[in-house]
């Protein structure tokens, strides 16, 4: 009954445009550039512990950070060369240690970079924490900690999130076109050492072409299966697809895992795959580059810590003055303030505009419309959020299940009145989380 | 290098208040054509009348309080265009430019402007002008000159034959300037919907209720439907964001509850007509009904009875 089930949750989600300008074009490696600022903190949870001084040597592959605590994920120097000095930069998070390396061209590989030994779970998941991935969509969770659930005997589902929902990014499409193969190895892996009985490939229907690829590479082998996911941002936010994949509702507070499946980026699967052949680290990323600003937009392979200034020259330089940069989508990537961030792990686009598009048109009043309401995938009422939040009435917002938000920007795409919603839904998860505390 | 440094998202939508209420507008023009070939060019002037007192109150108001000009967001062209479309077309302008300072100032101005009203201004401002002016405001004309009264006065009374439906369904009878034409509304109903201006979840239950509800009361859901302002209420005016509910269920409740109400006035009140009474009894209620439906959001609990 999916009137009744409209009825229950309306979920329209935005119909965002899709800007695929990349999608055909193949992906580019980058040369390495002088210098690399390798960030310490490329993950959800503790930053990792810089290992290496000013002086050190370091080849490709080196550990150059250990994980520090149980969420936590190593770093590797992504080039050869010589650490110039351990540096604090100002991410948009905070501050972060950062080894900036001078490169020596020569990308000679550590002796340490061997095909690691796998025979079980445990291995396995020590393989992945050595092999320093995080999740590569954009969050970023360590992905040793997430193939090691607590109740994995419960656990028998993987889906592969390939839904690449954000407008603009087509690198999660380059890497099934490119590297479908290793997609498939890898799930493979994780279905094996997991022991799970499952594995569905979601993609977005607006890649037609991924699809037939991924559905030709799985044909004849049991337990795969390749699922069309309707072309509505956000389809690719962690709850939402596995409730279009499987029909399961994660509680609130709960992991996937609770309700026994397993979500991976489709880029992180593949890259199992390589890792558990070569042994190499994550040190390299595809990233999209595109945006009215930078002369020629493509698919750039590029080393982990490659500043987006240096990223961009390497894409034709800027067209016009740059006005906003961002580190991902449009719809949930972050702003930089400056060109000289560099590329971290999880980071799949950077996206270049011109000052016309840097800015948003000014909010006005709100009329009450609802689209929020509707729009919302999680089934939230900004709008009432929004005024339980200007009368500070906790347990309204309580009522209101504001800390589900996932900041996902439906709400702030569709109203007509320019009102940055989703900022708003921000701060009443931040005023929640202090009441709480109280 | 100057960079903007805000949260996302970074893109917005198409729409706009302003490109929404042009849509309404533009959705409104079947009407106004209609009204223009059964009512004459009284009809044109005295739409253009409501709009420019609309616009020039809203201005006027936001001048002397110094709040910004929000004349450009289109919400009080459509409030007047809608505010003429319930006045017969013989309506003195002076009695239609204070409908436009009742509907601007007193409704929506006073509560502080677009998104706060409590009840349709137009609404609110039919219903004022017509218990001031009873006369004026059932002054009806009448494109056919033999009949004497709405089709749903004449139907209420038995004393007049109800027009054919055929004269209904395009609007050759008398009533309001905007409400006799079904035809031109369907129009722009269809329109609203195909534009996803407004969701079509409020006009179809409300009819589909009047024209049940009346059928279990033994009268003609025909006469009921294309007769009166039903469909110009459940088109244009039920539908308004601000005072109608957020939800789909919402939506569906209200729906229900204006067609209980219309035809509760219709066959028991003293009155032929009630949509406006329905919409503002219905529009007081929203803040209610938004609480009641609420959706169950991903993954929420079910719902635990809220500690007080």
């Amino acid at each position: 009954m999916a009137v009744f089930k409209k009825l229950v949750r309306s979920a329209e989600g935005a119909k965002v445009p899709h800007y695929k300008n990349t999608e055909n074009c193949e992906t580019v490696k980058m040369t390495v550039p002088a210098r690399v600022y390798v960030s310490m903190q490329q993950h959800i949870g503790a930053p990792a512990k810089a290992c290496v001084k000013k002086g050190t040597e370091v080849k490709v592959g080196d550990v150059i950070g250990t994980a520090d605590g149980i969420i936590s994920a190593a770093v590797h120097s992504p080039v050869s060369g010589k650490v110039f000095g351990i540096e604090e930069i100002m991410f948009p998070t905070g501050k972060v240690q950062t080894v900036v390396i001078d490169t020596d061209g020569l990308q000679t590989v550590s002796e340490s970079v061997k095909a690691p030994v796998v025979t079980d779970h445990a291995s396995f998941v020590q393989a992945i924490k050595d092999s320093g991935l995080v999740g590569l969509g954009g969050a970023g969770f360590p992905t040793g900690v997430k193939l090691d659930p607590q109740n994995i005997s419960e656990v028998d589902t993987l889906v592969i999130n390939a839904a690449e929902c954000e407008p603009y990014i087509t690198s999660d499409y380059r890497e099934m076109m490119e590297c479908g193969e290793d997609v498939i190895e890898g799930a493979k892996a994780v279905k094996e050492y997991l022991g799970l009985s499952k594995v569905y490939i979601g993609i977005e229907a607006n890649k037609p072409q991924a699809i037939e690829k991924m559905k030709s590479l799985i044909s004849g082998i049991s337990g795969f299966e390749v699922v069309t996911l309707p072309s509505v941002y956000p389809q690719g936010a962690e709850k939402i697809i596995i409730e279009t994949v499987t029909g399961k509702e994660v509680p609130k507070g709960a992991l996937p895992a609770s309700v026994g499946v397993i979500v991976m980026n489709v880029a992180s699967v593949g890259f199992i795959n390589r890792y558990l052949k070569t042994g190499m680290p994550l040190t390299t990323k595809r990233v999209t580059v595109d945006g009215d600003a930078v002369a020629k937009a493509q698919n750039v392979e590029v080393v982990i810590g490659t500043s987006v200034k240096d990223l961009v020259e390497f894409c034709g330089g800027y067209t016009q003055e740059p006005g906003k940069i961002i580190y991902g989508g449009p719809m949930m990537g972050t702003a930089l303030t400056s060109d000289e961030m560099p590329i971290i792990k999880q980071n799949n686009a950077i996206l270049v505009f011109g000052q016309e598009k840097a800015t948003l048109p000014s909010p006005s009043a709100c009329i009450r419309c609802g689209r929020c309401i509707n729009a919302c995938p999680m089934g939230l009422a900004p709008v009432e959020i929004a005024l339980a939040l200007s009368i500070k009435d906790g347990e309204e917002l309580t009522a209101l299940n504001t800390d589900l938000c996932m900041e996902c920007g439906s709400c702030s795409f569709v109203c007509p009145a320019k009102r940055p919603v989703a900022q708003t839904m921000k701060e009443a998860k931040e005023f929640l989380r202090k009441v709480d505390k109280k | 290098m100057k960079l903007t440094v805000s949260s996302a998202p970074h893109i917005t939508g198409k729409d706009t208040t302003a490109s929404l209420m042009r849509d309404v507008i533009i959705a409104t023009v079947p009407a106004i054509v209609a009204s223009v070939l059964f009512f004459g060019i009284r009809a044109l002037t005295l739409i253009s009348v409501t709009v420019g007192a609309c616009l020039v109150f809203e201005l006027l108001w936001e001048k002397i309080m110094k709040k910004p000009i929000t004349t450009g967001d289109l919400s009080a062209v459509v409030t007047g265009i809608l505010l003429a479309f319930n006045f017969p077309a013989s309506l003195p302008l002076p009695m239609a430019i204070l409908g436009a300072a009742i509907a601007i100032i007193v409704v929506k101005q006073l509560f502080g402007g677009i998104g706060f009203n409590f009840a349709n201004p137009a609404i609110v401002a039919r219903i004022v002008l017509g218990l001031s002016f009873t006369s004026y405001m059932t002054d009806w004309i009448f494109p056919d000159a033999t009949a004497t009264a709405t089709p749903l006065a004449l139907y209420a009374n038995g004393t007049g034959t109800a027009p054919e439906i055929i004269d209904m369904f395009i609007g050759r009878t008398g009533g309001t300037l905007g409400e006799t034409s079904a035809l031109a509304l369907i129009i722009g109903f269809v329109y609203l919907v195909a534009k996803k201006v407004i969701s079509p979840i409020i006009p179809v239950t409300y009819v589909a209720t009047v024209a049940i509800f009346a059928m279990l009361l033994g009268v003609d859901p025909v006469v009921y439907v294309l007769g009166g302002g039903l469909l110009l209420g459940a088109i244009f005016m039920a539908t308004d964001y601000v005072t109608s509910p957020y939800t789909k269920k919402g939506k569906i409740i209200f729906g229900i509850g204006l067609g209980i109400i219309t035809v509760m006035i219709r066959r028991f009140g003293t009155m032929t007509e009630g949509v406006s009474y329905a919409i503002l009894l219905m529009n007081l209620v929203v803040p209610y009904i938004n609480k009641l439906s609420r959706q169950k959001p991903l993954g929420a609990p079910k719902k635990v009875k809220e500690a007080k």
